[in-house]
């Protein structure tokens, strides 16, 4: 593995793998020095052009307890504002010696662009609505440790899937990882060809809540209400909004997830969002060790992810 | 550029795949054929094993002048069409200024004569600056010098269905023709590529067949009603094939072009995210290239059109999304459809002739193009070497613009050379 650009890059036991190492990498979160020698003399670029301070902050949260230098590059105030081509930046990073790029980008494909044009690895950190391969792989993560496997669960994926790379990614990963996904939304917010997908589709959550072991809802942009793909907020949360009386029809061990940031009262009630079977909190503390994991994996190299204690 | 009295004999030249036999341009025309034609002083050219083709006449050209020279300009591009075979291309409106006005049509005409590789014959835009909203003066760009025929907002569809209603009745009184280029806008907003699996699979909004045929349908019922001629630019997928065959049926006066690369490519190479693959209408799926094909090879589809779009390195290399649209295509268009039609065994020569010259010189009403290789008619003539294989490198076109999908691809066959009325433009497949 050379880049990770999108979710279905992954076989199974590289999956595994990933998310085996993120396990092991945990660990050093519960330590008091919270920092492995692993990555040192290694650099490592967060590239955003989109602002997401949270995805920011647990990429380069990763890269430091593993002792890598860590560059944030911001397109806002930068080069790239006044019109410098990503191909440009890319030869900029080049030239300054970068071992990984975790690319931020509102254009589908930017990341694959990227990896043509730089020699480090390439980490996906969301491209447009095309994928977001972290974020699956810490999902998995959190459903492995909350549900104790992956085979065979079952996953509910419920909102705005045609636009979400969220759900591009999860589809992906869960399906290499044996897991059973319905993706449930109303048809104008489902991709045309999602019966190709490997995975099964509801218009009706209230059928599909009883059979879930998993319920991952989506984030609903606010311009999507102005935009016809459903009447109004209100319907849509009647038809699709998470709430108690819904929460009460879920398995009693079945789990709520949400990718943040969230739109409590229409997506998620705040009673649900903030029960012990929300993984809300737990879903951002993965991330590190996952992406801890991925930068080791791609970065690191021969010596053991724990590597030899220092201090 | 030669003197226009200089005597050509092309010797042993296939006629329409006929025999071998020798053709002698004398004056600007085709002054004899047959086996064993000398002439004294003639310049001989062996031309044994080559094709004779009646000079390329392309209906869909982008020449960027005025406004992107930087791309292309009108004696750039014209070389590049003497290069593909071409001795008339029709230079498409979306200009910048537009090419809305006789003063622009006329000035883009005059540039194409000086540079005098090939006519240049320019399509006047639709509406005023592309609006969508005023009739552009029609009537002044067919009285001037340009004579203007066929009118085009390409690049933008005339979306509104009453001012379409009236510019197809306006021009009926020129024998202009309308040429549609088939958006409903509403449904491709932020489009990038086909809607499909493939777009779903790579997160970029889709461009849905629906927006081209809903257009397509209504333009040929209102073509119907008010009896004016159509044509439909660049079709591209199989539901549009059976708009436009039925419209047919019905005796609805509708013409349609298809471009090579819609002949050829699929939405399965968007998959690198290479924008060079980024067009409009966006590359569709192996049963639209089937269907196009068959439909070329059936009469359906009239002509093949290169929709050449040049882009300078910058506009391609770069995200998706942030990349221009379209791919050049004059000097790759007769090998492409040697490959796709030709050795596919779906039309003849005389087939390829017929949709790559006479049909869009017939089309655009355009004189002296698109005449049978026969005594007494002008010799645009293109030559045509079927039996070499070259690969495709941009810097070894003559395009100002090197954006080719074809780049590394192997394609059949080389423009030898191309002759209009009488003087070659191109000689051994160099600009003359
Ligand atoms: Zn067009």
């Amino acid at each position: 593995m050379r880049h990770l650009l999108s979710a279905g890059d992954l076989s199974r036991d590289e999956a595994v793998l990933v998310l085996d190492t993120a396990k092991e990498l945990a660990q050093v979160g519960d330590r008091s020095v919270k920092k492995l020698p692993t990555l040192r003399g290694r650099t490592v670029v967060n590239l955003f052009y989109e602002d997401s301070t949270r995805t920011r902050i647990s990429f380069e949260a990763a890269a430091k307890r593993m002792s890598a230098d860590v560059l944030n590059f911001s397109a806002k105030g930068s080069s790239v504002s006044k019109g410098e081509s990503l191909k440009d930046t890319a030869l900029t990073l080049q030239a300054m010696g970068a071992d990984g790029v975790v690319i931020r980008h509102g254009s589908s494909g930017a990341a694959r662009r990227l990896a043509n044009w730089v020699e480090g690895a390439v980490l996906n950190a969301g491209d447009g609505t095309h994928e977001h391969p972290t974020q699956a792989l810490l999902d998995a993560y959190t459903m492995r440790e909350r549900m104790g496997r992956l085979e065979g669960l079952r996953v509910a994926v419920v909102g705005d899937v045609l636009h979400s790379r969220v759900a591009r990614s999860n589809v992906l990963l869960l399906h290499t990882l044996g897991a059973e996904v319905t993706l449930v939304a109303p048809p104008t917010l489902l991709p045309v060809s999602v019966g190709t997908w490997p995975c099964a589709v509801s218009y009706d959550l209230d059928e599909v809540l009883p059979k879930s072991d998993v319920v991952m809802m989506l984030r609903v942009q606010a311009e999507r209400m102005n935009d016809a793909f459903f009447p109004t907020a209100r319907e849509y949360s009647r038809r699709y909004g998470l709430d108690r009386d819904r929460f009460a029809r879920m398995p009693d061990d079945a789990i709520v997830m949400h990718p943040g940031p969230m739109i409590r009262g229409m997506e998620i009630s705040a009673e649900v969002a903030d029960s012990p079977r929300s993984t809300i909190t737990e879903q951002v503390a993965n991330g590190v060790s996952v992406r801890m994991a991925v930068l080791y994996l791609l970065l690191g190299g021969s010596e053991s992810a724990i590597g030899n204690q220092e201090g | 550029m030669s003197d226009t009295d200089t005597t050509y004999l092309l010797r042993g030249v296939r006629v329409l795949g006929a025999d071998p036999a020798d053709v002698l341009i004398r004056d600007g025309v085709i002054a004899g054929i047959g086996p064993g034609v000398s002439a004294d002083g003639a310049e001989v050219v062996d031309a044994a094993g080559l094709i004779a083709l009646p000079g390329l006449v392309d209906l869909h050209t982008h020449l960027r002048e005025p406004g992107r020279e930087d791309a292309e300009t009108v004696a750039s591009g014209s070389r590049a069409a003497a290069v593909g075979g071409y001795t008339a291309v029709h230079a498409m409106a979306n200009t910048d200024p537009v090419a809305d006005t006789a003063g622009v049509v006329e000035q883009v005409w005059r540039l194409g004569r000086d540079a005098g590789h090939c006519d240049i014959q320019p399509v006047g835009a639709v509406t005023r600056n592309l609006d969508g909203a005023h009739l552009a003066e029609l009537g002044a760009m067919a009285d001037s010098i340009a004579g203007v025929r066929v009118f085009s907002d390409d690049g933008k569809c005339v979306s509104d269905a009453l001012l379409m209603r009236r510019a197809l009745e306006y021009v009926k009184a020129f024998g202009g023709v309308i040429a549609q280029h088939a958006q409903e806008p509403r449904l491709t907003e932020n489009a990038q590529m086909n809607e499909g699996a493939v777009s779903d699979r790579l997160g970029l909004a889709g461009w849905p067949a629906v927006a081209e045929e809903a257009v397509i349908a209504r333009d040929c019922m209102l073509a119907e009603h008010v009896g004016s001629r159509l044509h439909i630019c660049h079709v591209s997928t199989k539901g549009s094939v059976q708009i436009i065959r039925w419209a047919k049926s019905r005796g609805c006066d509708v013409t349609a072009e298809v471009t090579p690369h819609h002949l050829l490519l699929t939405d399965e190479l968007v998959e690198s995210y290479d924008p060079i693959y980024k067009v409009n209408p966006p590359l569709r799926t192996a049963e639209d290239v089937e269907a196009l094909r068959g439909a070329l090879a059936d009469g359906t589809i009239d002509c093949v059109a290169t929709d050449h779009a040049p882009h300078p390195i910058e506009s391609k290399e770069t995200e998706w999304s942030n990349a221009a649209m379209g791919m050049v295509g004059l000097e790759t268009a007769l090998p492409v459809v040697q490959r796709t039609m030709i050795d596919t065994g779906l039309l003849d020569w005389a087939g390829v002739a017929e949709r790559m010259s006479a049909t869009p010189a017939r089309i655009g009403r355009l004189a002296g193009h698109g005449r049978p290789l026969r005594v007494g008619e002008p010799a645009n003539v293109t030559l045509y070497d079927a039996d070499v294989r070259r690969e495709v490198d941009p810097v070894n076109m003559t395009s100002k613009s090197g954006n080719t999908p074809y780049r590394g691809m192997t394609l059949p066959g080389r423009v030898v050379a191309t002759f209009l009325r009488g003087v070659p433009t191109v000689l051994d497949g160099k600009i003359q």
